[in-house]
């Protein structure tokens, strides 16, 4: 039991030094925090802030939440940037409305905060957004799909490989996107599951894995074996639907796609296990992010969203060796020299 | 708790026991009602509770989910589905039997086939190698969880919480957090999927895993009821004291039953690479808790000393046909969550409702 009590107190002094190793007072701090440091997305956008805030002499502190969806780790994190006197955040939220107040007592400390990735809702909670537009992303690997199957996209038999149950806004954006780009009418545009397409076979969650991904299709599969398009919300999931349609002999007459564009993802594009990839930049956005963040430090501006857009659109290109008319991409070779992780 | 008392009939040695009650209950059968009486059967055969349910529910959803549900394939599939937290469930039983619990066991499985994947494809280091590798590094995670509870004496909960977390965060640096492409590994290491090869038998489809992980239930099994040390796993988890008392090394068999854990998660990574088909990092996050769910819905007590392995074979399964048979009727992702809720508070209901007969 003494023991015990020693070590909470050591973790305990341990933390408040940790948390005390701020920026120096007199160059410009920035922190960026992200929703895990597991994901090779979030490992990829600190390498390009990281590279940035050294390049412009800015001094950046990190924190990333234990999982996706730790939605406490982040709101201390913002608590701590504020109490650190960083001029601005770069933030991608595990919850996007339960931040919204704690953001809003960093933008009245005079933090300039942009959403990276992920939008906060509502989406003007941030000073700026630099994010994937999402939507977009996912209505290019549909309009692919259905280019593909031509006449065939009228009996089409889709299997929906989602994020979470809990809906979280990118999955339902890419989600949404796919069908709007296969043609298929969206009910309700921010959720999923709800359309009456009788073309959609069923929604399966995949918590964006390759365990997830598998036992899914297998699921999907069951309850339709004549399945021949598969949506998947990144490309772990669609390794992972892959190797369950391996295993039910499927996999040649199947159409994958999905969304990331990780350089596993674009080879397994390039090797015929996914058909196309739309492809985003989570290096670009941090770097942009950061020279925001100095800008507003120096001259007090701050970004503009794109046009006819609410947030700044960092790009999406569509992989795939297969071109399809009317729907522009950019083959693997590209893809690979522009991916991440 | 009731199982102290030496005629308990919760104990393993009890089925002989309780045969006898049963006997002896016989003249006072007339006054009993259908449910006493099946209420005191189950209390004699507290690991048939399992088994019932399984059964009860594969007919239940053949009527809700219709025949697509019940086909050999489709109750094979189940089978490959829960292969993995099978595996591990099975190593959680061992610790949950004394009276520990283990929050890592999942992360270890991981660490040691990201370290096995690793070694393999990225480095070229042959199989038989990279392979036993994973399995020392499975081992000795065990062993460094059994050293924590034993030589600091902290709770086995804080010391896996801690753990967990420590396995985790090296998971995450040594891969990098990246998955190695199934493609790659067939072309570099290709035994690392030998557990992910099917068999097809009358339109049943097993995996070598499936058959692994029932042989390790089996020998697992055997081993807890016919030795010397399965026996201790039972007396040190029913009564630690007393158990030290009768002579047995008690953190030695805790430190060996930590250790034995880490060596089927070891094996069980292995196992994980056929079924997933990479080396994921980012799988099985909370296969931990999934495991400790199938333990709990085979009727193994969270106190420890009682319950069967082969429970949590059995709980595993009904979980698989549980989510299964959700899935096929088309049932909400939300709402399947919300019937293995359930389902763990009902088992344990009637877990305890056997423990409350008087016998």
């Amino acid at each position: 039991m003494n023991l015990f009590k020693k070590t909470a107190l050591s973790v305990g002094v341990l933390t408040v030094s940790a948390m005390m190793a701020g920026p120096a007072a007199a160059e410009v701090g920035a922190c960026l925090i992200t929703k895990t440091d597991i994901n090779p997305f979030f490992v990829k956008m600190k390498e390009g802030a990281t590279a940035k805030a050294d390049e412009l002499g800015i001094s950046l502190s990190t924190y990333a939440g234990k999982v996706d969806g730790d939605h406490e780790t982040q709101v201390q994190a913002i608590e701590t940037c504020i109490a650190s006197g960083a001029k601005g955040i770069l933030l991608t939220a595990s919850d996007t409305k339960a931040i919204v107040p704690v953001v809003q007592q960093a933008r009245d400390a005079g933090l300039l905060v942009i959403a990276l990735d992920t939008p906060l809702e509502p989406i003007d909670s941030a000073d700026a957004t630099f994010a994937t537009d999402n939507f977009k992303a996912g209505e290019l690997i549909g309009q692919w799909a259905a280019a593909q199957l031509g006449d065939d996209a009228a009996n089409a038999k889709i299997a929906m490989l989602d994020l979470a149950a809990s809906q979280p806004s990118v999955g339902v954006l890419r989600d949404q996107g796919f069908l709007q780009g296969f043609g298929i009418d969206l009910v309700d545009p921010n959720r999923w599951g709800d359309e009456t397409d009788p073309r959609i076979v069923g929604n399966e969650v995949t918590a964006g894995n390759e365990e997830g991904g598998r036992t899914a299709m297998e699921s999907l599969l069951q309850q339709d074996p004549d399945i021949n398009v598969v949506y998947t919300i990144n490309e772990p999931a669609a390794a992972g639907a892959y190797e369950a349609l391996k295993a039910f002999g499927k996999e040649s007459d199947v159409l994958i796609v999905s969304v990331d564009g990780g350089c596993p993802g674009v080879q397994n594009v390039a090797e015929g296990v996914i058909g196309a990839t739309s492809q985003q930049y989570p290096l670009l956005m941090a770097s942009m992010g950061v020279e925001a963040i100095k800008a507003w430090a120096d001259t007090g501006k701050k970004p503009e969203p794109s046009p006819g857009l609410a947030f700044f659109n960092t790009g999406v290109s569509l992989v795939t060796d297969k071109p399809a008319d009317g729907v522009e991409s950019i083959d693997t070779k590209e893809g690979m020299d522009r991916c991440w992780g | 708790m009731t199982n102290t008392t030496p005629s308990s009939p919760d104990s393993p040695e009890a089925s002989i026991v309780s045969q006898d009650a049963d006997a002896v209950a016989e003249f006072e059968e007339p006054k009993k009602t259908v449910l006493q009486k099946i209420q005191h059967f189950l209390h004699g055969n507290p690991a048939m509770v399992p088994v019932i349910i399984l059964v009860i529910s594969v007919f239940a959803f053949r009527l809700i989910a219709g025949e697509r549900f019940f086909t050999a394939f489709n109750l094979s599939l189940i089978m490959q589905q829960v292969t993995i937290i099978g595996f591990l469930a099975c190593a959680q039983t061992l610790i949950i039997l004394t009276a520990g619990i283990d929050l890592s066991i999942a992360a270890i499985m991981v660490l040691a086939s990201v370290v096995a994947g690793k070694l393999a494809v990225i480095l070229g280091v042959p199989s038989v190698i990279a392979l036993p590798a994973g399995f020392l590094v499975g081992t000795l995670c065990g062993l460094l969880n059994g050293y924590i509870v034993t030589r600091l004496r902290l709770p086995p909960f804080i010391v896996t919480l801690g753990t967990w977390n420590i396995f985790f965060a090296l998971v995450i640096w040594y891969s990098g957090s990246q998955s190695i492409r199934s493609q790659d590994i067939d072309k570099i290491a290709p035994v690392l999927k030998f557990f992910g090869e099917r068999v097809n038998i009358g339109g049943a489809v097993f995996t070598y895993g499936s058959f692994l992980m029932v042989f390790v239930f089996l020998f697992i099994w055997f081993v807890l009821n016919n030795t010397a040390w399965g026996r201790h796993v039972y007396a040190v988890g029913d009564d630690k004291e007393a158990a030290e008392l009768s002579g047995i090394n008690t953190d030695r068999l805790l430190l060996s039953v930590y250790g034995v854990a880490g060596l089927i998660a070891g094996i069980a990574a292995w196992v994980s690479i056929g079924r997933v088909g990479s080396v994921s990092p980012q799988s099985f996050y909370d296969a931990n808790l999934d495991s400790i769910t199938a333990v709990v819905i085979g009727g193994t007590s969270l106190f420890g000393g009682r319950g069967s392995i082969l429970g949590a074979l059995f709980g595993a399964l009904i979980v698989g046909v549980f989510s299964s048979g959700l899935k096929i009727a088309g049932v909400d992702v939300i709402w399947q969550r919300f019937a293995i809720g359930c389902l763990i508070i009902l088992a344990v209901g009637i877990d305890q409702w056997l423990r409350r007969v008087s016998a």
